[in-house]
């Protein structure tokens, strides 16, 4: 017995130190190996976004085949390195410290939610590496650091969409806020909204809150149903909303609701069931654009997915080509060079829109709004910046 | 004054939830004076469990009363199997050990379950089957009182009856108050003490799967930690009530389900998750053993 605990104490650490050196091995071939490039992915794989984290990676995937099967950059291919954070900001700036320190990548693509975009951001801009967020739309997340950039439109923006939307199209005068205050991109979307809302001389009638996670939202809408609003503003996840949806129509307040871009996932129709159809929803694009080059990307994602590609998925695939084409201009692919390329990138076609990034690291993009209409989401409306 | 009432009946729905989980910490605490944390994620297993159940059975598409039926006792019966093992590989070693020990133990065996959890089940949060959709209006005008709700606390009502039948009127009730007085004095008395707490885990457990079907039910999105914040508040709701006392657990939560109604919609919502915890700072500080509880004379 005791032979056998020391033979497995020896074996332990003859694996560490097989490990070990395995370890040192591969850096030493990656850094001898000039053909390869690695850029590091952090989504929600798992989690109460997972769809986030996956649809994006779709998205990512695709562009990384497209761009090896067309012979890489400057014939070196990317091999993407994906990291699952779980739907947790802690999580997703420790796969950034160790995609930069172990992996050695040369750039970073991640986060769908703004509040771990912003957990990541301060760890890329340490080690100055650069990340592009291919959906987080808090204006803050870009504000961290100049290695830090987006490929969407800011909440500044969104807000004002869904609150010129509720004016101009829908025609209602009184709103209801219900923001996830656990949620920097739903708290930022709900002041936007708040703003130009009432500038435009609409009015909100009441401001509630819960916090994700929360599975009963009946005392919330029992006030704001108290209100009699015409229509209800919730720029949270799709896993709440879905919920928020089931219980606003069991508790009979016939308005529509209205969302930003967290409510696009399939799994949106699946929770919140026929109580969500004919509410509304700002998003990056509609798969109803008839552009061939979004139709050719919606072809290509399906060939290879069998699904239509969200909106995420969609700005995922940008994120990956805006990196592509700077990596093509780049001096070298030191953080700095590669900055300075992505910095300069300037009318750069995307599927989701014209990519010019200003002074702040953000594009000027047009929204689409959405239509929920079972599982399929009806386009609406464009709103231009 | 509509809104009023609809907040009085959703606190009741709330609270009829908090009622069914609260119910099986205050019977093994009850029993074995032991806090069982894992007790939340059986729960949580519960609601998996029949949502494994409902999916293979395919319940969801003849929505019926039978549905929900046999939903409810694969949860059970499930759960009940759960209950003992836990007891059985966790608990009962440790019988001798401080009461320490047993509650780290507990600790352990709820992360335990919550990791695994996200392990077999995924992390991602699921949607579950609706395999009973009660089609009567129970509204009245704008009121909305939702069937499923009324299923609900009627359940809650009619397990705490049969808990306290069970308790205080049959044998097996008998000796398990008598393990609950003095354990070693029980067996003296040739109750077999080991074989009774067995059981008390197993009617704990049952019951949190029946909370977890129902929770399902109402609230249709279930993942592997929705367990952690409900069961730290039916702790609280138990605390409340006295822990240890069945009638206690069941007005505890409703209760707790109707001043979270009030704060939320009178007051703050950020507060929702710190009114339990106030409330249970403030019971500790003021009235220790709850509502209904008995003052126990510990002995040292």
């Amino acid at each position: 017995m005791k032979f056998k605990n020391k033979a497995g104490i020896y074996a332990l650490i003859a694996f560490v130190l097989a490990a070990c050196t395995g370890n040192k091995s591969t850096e030493t071939t990656s850094v001898g190996s000039a053909d390869i490039i690695k850029i590091g992915e952090v989504g929600s794989m798992t989690g109460s976004e997972a769809t986030f984290g996956s649809s994006t990676h779709n998205g990512i995937a695709l562009a990384v085949d497209q761009i090896n099967a067309a012979g890489g950059i400057n014939g070196k291919k990317i091999q993407l390195i994906t990291m699952d954070d779980q739907g947790k900001p802690e999580e997703a700036s420790t796969a950034v410290t160790k995609l930069v320190t172990q992996d050695k990548v040369v750039a970073i693509l991640g986060e769908v939610s703004s509040s771990r975009s912003m957990a990541m951001a301060p760890v890329s801009q340490q080690y100055k590496v650069p990340m592009i967020s291919p959906s987080s739309t808090n204006p803050r997340v870009t504000e961290m650091g100049d290695y830090i950039f987006r490929v969407c439109f800011i909440d500044p923006f969104q807000g004002t969409v869904m609150a010129r939307f509720a004016l101009e199209t829908l025609k209602v005068k009184s709103v209801a806020v219900l923001r996830d205050v656990k949620n920097d991109y739903s708290v930022g979307l709900a002041d936007f909204f708040t703003k130009t809302f009432t500038a435009g001389g609409g009015k909100i009638v009441i401001d509630q809150s819960y916090s994700a996670g929360d599975i009963d939202f009946k005392s919330q809408l029992t006030s704001i149903k108290g209100k009699n609003p015409e229509a209800i503003f919730v720029p949270g996840y799709y896993t709440d909303v879905g919920l928020i949806a089931r219980q606003a129509k069991e508790l009979k307040i016939p308005v529509p609701l209205l969302g930003g871009d967290g409510w696009d996932s399939p799994k949106l129709y699946e929770i919140g069931g026929e109580s969500i159809n004919g509410s509304y929803f700002s998003n990056h694009y509609s798969a109803e654009d008839t552009s061939p080059m979004i139709q050719d990307f919606i072809a290509k994602y399906k060939a290879k997915y069998k699904e239509v590609p969200d909106g995420l998925a969609a700005m995922g695939y940008d994120a990956m080509k805006v990196l592509e084409n700077a990596m093509k201009t780049a001096k070298s692919f030191d953080g700095k060079d590669l900055r300075d390329a992505i910095a300069a990138t300037k009318n750069y076609q995307a599927v989701t829109g014209t990519i010019t990034l200003d002074e702040k690291r953000n594009p000027k993009k047009a929204a689409v709004v959405l239509k929920v209409d079972g599982t399929n989401f009806k386009y609406s409306a464009t709103i231009q910046p | 004054m509509l809104e009023f009432i609809q907040h009085i009946i959703n606190g009741l729905s709330t609270g009829s939830i908090y009622a069914l989980i609260a119910l099986g910490y205050t019977m093994v605490f009850g029993v074995l004076q032991l806090i069982n944390f894992a007790h939340s994620d059986v729960f949580m297993l519960g609601a998996f469990i029949s949502f494994y159940f409902s999916t293979y059975f395919r319940l969801a598409s003849h929505p019926s009363a039978f549905a929900l039926v046999a939903a409810l006792l694969s949860a059970m019966v499930g759960c009940a199997a759960i209950g003992y093992i836990i007891e059985r590989f966790a608990y009962r070693p440790l019988r001798g050990a401080p009461r320490i020990n047993l509650l780290i133990t507990a600790i352990g065996v709820s992360l335990f379950l919550e990791y695994s959890g996200q392990q077999v089940f995924g992390s991602s949060p699921q949607f579950y089957p609706q395999i009973f959709k009660p089609e009567i209006n129970l509204g009245v005008g704008s009121l909305s009182i939702n069937p499923l709700q009324v299923v609900v606390l009627s359940i809650s009502i009619v397990l705490m009856l049969i808990l306290q039948f069970v308790i205080f009127k049959t044998r097996v009730g008998r000796a398990m108050r008598a393990v609950s007085f003095n354990h070693d004095l029980a067996s003296l008395m040739g109750i077999p003490t080991n074989k009774i707490i067995s059981l008390t885990f197993m009617l704990g457990s049952a019951l949190a799967g029946a909370a977890g079907v129902l929770v399902g039910l109402v609230y249709p999105k279930i993942d592997p930690l929705m367990g952690v914040v409900l069961g730290l508040k039916c702790f609280v709701s138990a605390v409340l009530g006295g822990i240890g006392s069945i009638l206690g657990a069941v007005v505890g939560s409703i209760t707790l389900g109707i001043s979270e109604e009030f704060l939320v919609g009178y007051g703050n919502p950020s507060y929702r998750d710190a009114l339990a915890f106030g409330i249970l700072i403030v019971i500790l500080l003021f009235k220790p053993s709850g509502l209904f509880g008995e003052n126990r004379i510990e002995k040292v």
